[in-house]
């Protein structure tokens, strides 16, 4: 479960929610997009479109290194680490060939798109019938986004304790702004929620979904407007994987010399340590992030 | 015998110390019901192999009782009806109650008959994530000490419960837990990640606290501290400033 805390106009987490879509398709995983603000529909036709293997180097010329989707097996349940970005490179290290390239100034074909099965969640068009999982004192709407995953899990054939001869794939899940007003969770709006209780048990029943299935999962959270910090803390022990996004857009970084060339910082908070003693700790822990006319890459 | 130990992380991960009671008391041929919330089964089991232990088997024979926190609440939220009298150890996601929970582990440890191990021991991993899921820090510590009861005094067993703790976040509900089971416990461990930040050698530090003051008044804690590196099959501890990198 990678928990991404998004930039303050979540231009940059935004971008990142894409590649994750843009190389599931490119992989021919199957995806499931949620969101409560773009219909995800619209999503999915902004998608970058992939940098052909003899064309990306002319491409990307000298710039640095790009930022690679890991390509997993069916086996993993967990998405997407940066711990094998090479530290500072000049250009794309040929050994590891990990993942694809993007053109963010090209859009991806549609019938790409279309070469790869998708589902959608858009809350605001989603039945105002009630959910068929049991009632837990959770927002409606996380409620039915669970109840949605499930339901694909479980009837496409994700769930990884369901025996079945047929070819397995793996589902990426992309949730949007989750936490958000527009969720219905005021988490975002108020020091003192309502129900703070909502988001975390989202998470562990999503947690739970995701590691009895062969998926992976990616939530972007604007989590630069919750101001309780015990919910912030609790969410990250909920999570595999959190990462955060600090763009310098309004703030006094924009003019400071030392980040002229880049555009933010990402932050990583918690990297997963699963079915191991130890984790995969890279040696750089200082990542900034830059966003070209094709390239966003993170150095 | 008797005792609670309470494991303690802040701004680390102090599971390794999890893994390291649970393939230890299963090889001292105790009886063990691990109450696991946050992880999968395969995911302890793999660990657990590393370290020379099979879970799956313990579990075959019955030494085991393994609690998956992950899926049994996807059975609870998406399965079927549930036969009336079956036992809901998650019970408390629908009715903030963890009675349930607690008969879940008396009965799971309660002796039957023919049963040889050596005492039972009650593992969690971990308790803060009660709180996240809606429990009362009140109903969290009423839980913990009725477990103590049954198996510390009556079962005459031992108790390990790892916590998560950061005073930077702010979290009352949990803080108030940790700080009243630090009260009751014999020992402590506490993990903590440097004040420094992340290095490659030395990926924490641990205090451990021995509460003499608990059982005999007049007594004082005694307190050692060790750092520690992680790593693939094993955890090395040594005195502060001399790990292997700095000799």
């Amino acid at each position: 479960l990678v928990f991404t805390e998004e930039d303050k106009y979540g231009l940059y987490s935004n971008l990142l929610f894409k590649y994750f879509l843009a190389e599931g398709i490119v992989c021919g995983h199957e995806l499931f997009v949620a969101s409560a603000k773009e219909h995800p529909d619209n999503i999915l036709k902004e998608l970058p479109a992939p940098l052909l293997d003899n064309t990306y180097r002319k491409e990307l010329g000298d710039e640095g290194a790009a930022v690679k989707s890991e390509d997993f097996q069916d086996s993993m349940k967990i998405a997407w680490r940066y711990q094998n970005l090479p530290k500072v490179e000049a250009s794309p290290t040929t050994h590891t060939k990990f993942g694809h390239y993007y053109d963010i100034s090209k859009k991806m074909p549609p019938e790409l798109c279309q070469s790869v099965k998708w589902h959608s969640f858009y809350l605001h068009e989603e039945l105002s019938v009630e959910p068929k999982m049991k009632p837990c004192n959770m927002n409606s709407g996380y409620a039915k986004l669970l109840h949605s995953i499930q339901r694909i899990i479980s009837q496409e054939g994700f769930d990884g304790s369901d025996p079945q001869k047929k070819q397995r794939n793996v589902l990426r899940i992309g949730i949007q702004s989750l936490g958000s007003i527009l969720w219905g969770d005021d988490v975002c709006c108020s020091d003192a929620p309502e129900d703070p209780h909502s988001l975390t048990k989202f998470l562990y029943v999503l947690r739970g979904l995701l590691r009895k299935s062969l998926s992976a999962c990616i939530i972007t959270v604007p989590t630069h407007l919750i101001q309780n910090k015990a919910i912030m803390e609790r969410v990250t022990n909920l999570s595999d994987m959190v990462v955060g996004l600090e763009s310098f857009i309004g703030s006094e970084r924009e003019t400071n010399p030392l980040y002229k060339d880049y555009h933010g910082l990402v932050h990583v908070h918690q990297i997963p340590r699963l079915n191991s003693l130890i984790c995969d700790v890279s040696d750089t822990k200082d990542l900034a992030f830059r966003l070209k006319r094709k390239l966003f890459t993170i150095e | 015998q008797g005792k609670f130990t309470l494991l303690r992380d802040t701004r680390t991960d102090g599971s390794f110390l999890v893994h390291h009671f649970l393939s230890f008391y299963l090889r001292a041929g105790c009886k063990v019901c691990f109450v696991a919330l946050l992880q999968s089964f395969s995911h302890y089991n793999i660990v657990a192999q590393k370290l020379g232990v099979s879970l799956a088997a313990a579990k075959e024979r019955g030494q085991l009782v393994f609690l998956e926190g992950l899926k049994s609440c996807l059975d609870l939220l998406f399965g079927e009806e549930e036969q009336p009298g079956q036992p809901i150890p998650l019970q408390f996601l629908s009715t903030s109650d963890l009675r349930a929970l607690f008969d879940f582990v008396r009965v799971s440890l309660t002796p039957v008959d023919g049963d040889s191990w050596k005492g039972p021991v009650l593992l969690v991993d971990d308790l803060s994530v009660l709180l996240s899921l809606g429990a009362a820090p009140v109903a969290v510590l009423d839980f913990i000490h009725y477990c103590r009861m049954s198996v510390c005094y009556q079962l005459k067993g031992n108790i390990v419960v790892l916590v998560h703790s950061n005073e930077d976040a702010e979290d009352e509900e949990n803080e108030l837990v940790v700080n009243s089971l630090c009260h009751h416990s014999d020992l402590i461990l506490w993990a903590e990640g440097l004040a420094t930040g992340f290095c490659k050698d030395v990926h924490g530090q641990i205090k451990i606290i021995k509460r003499l003051s608990l059982r005999q008044a007049a007594e004082k804690d005694l307190v050692q501290i060790y750092q520690y590196k992680i790593q693939d099959r094993n955890v090395t501890f040594f005195a502060r400033g001399l790990s292997a990198a700095v000799l």
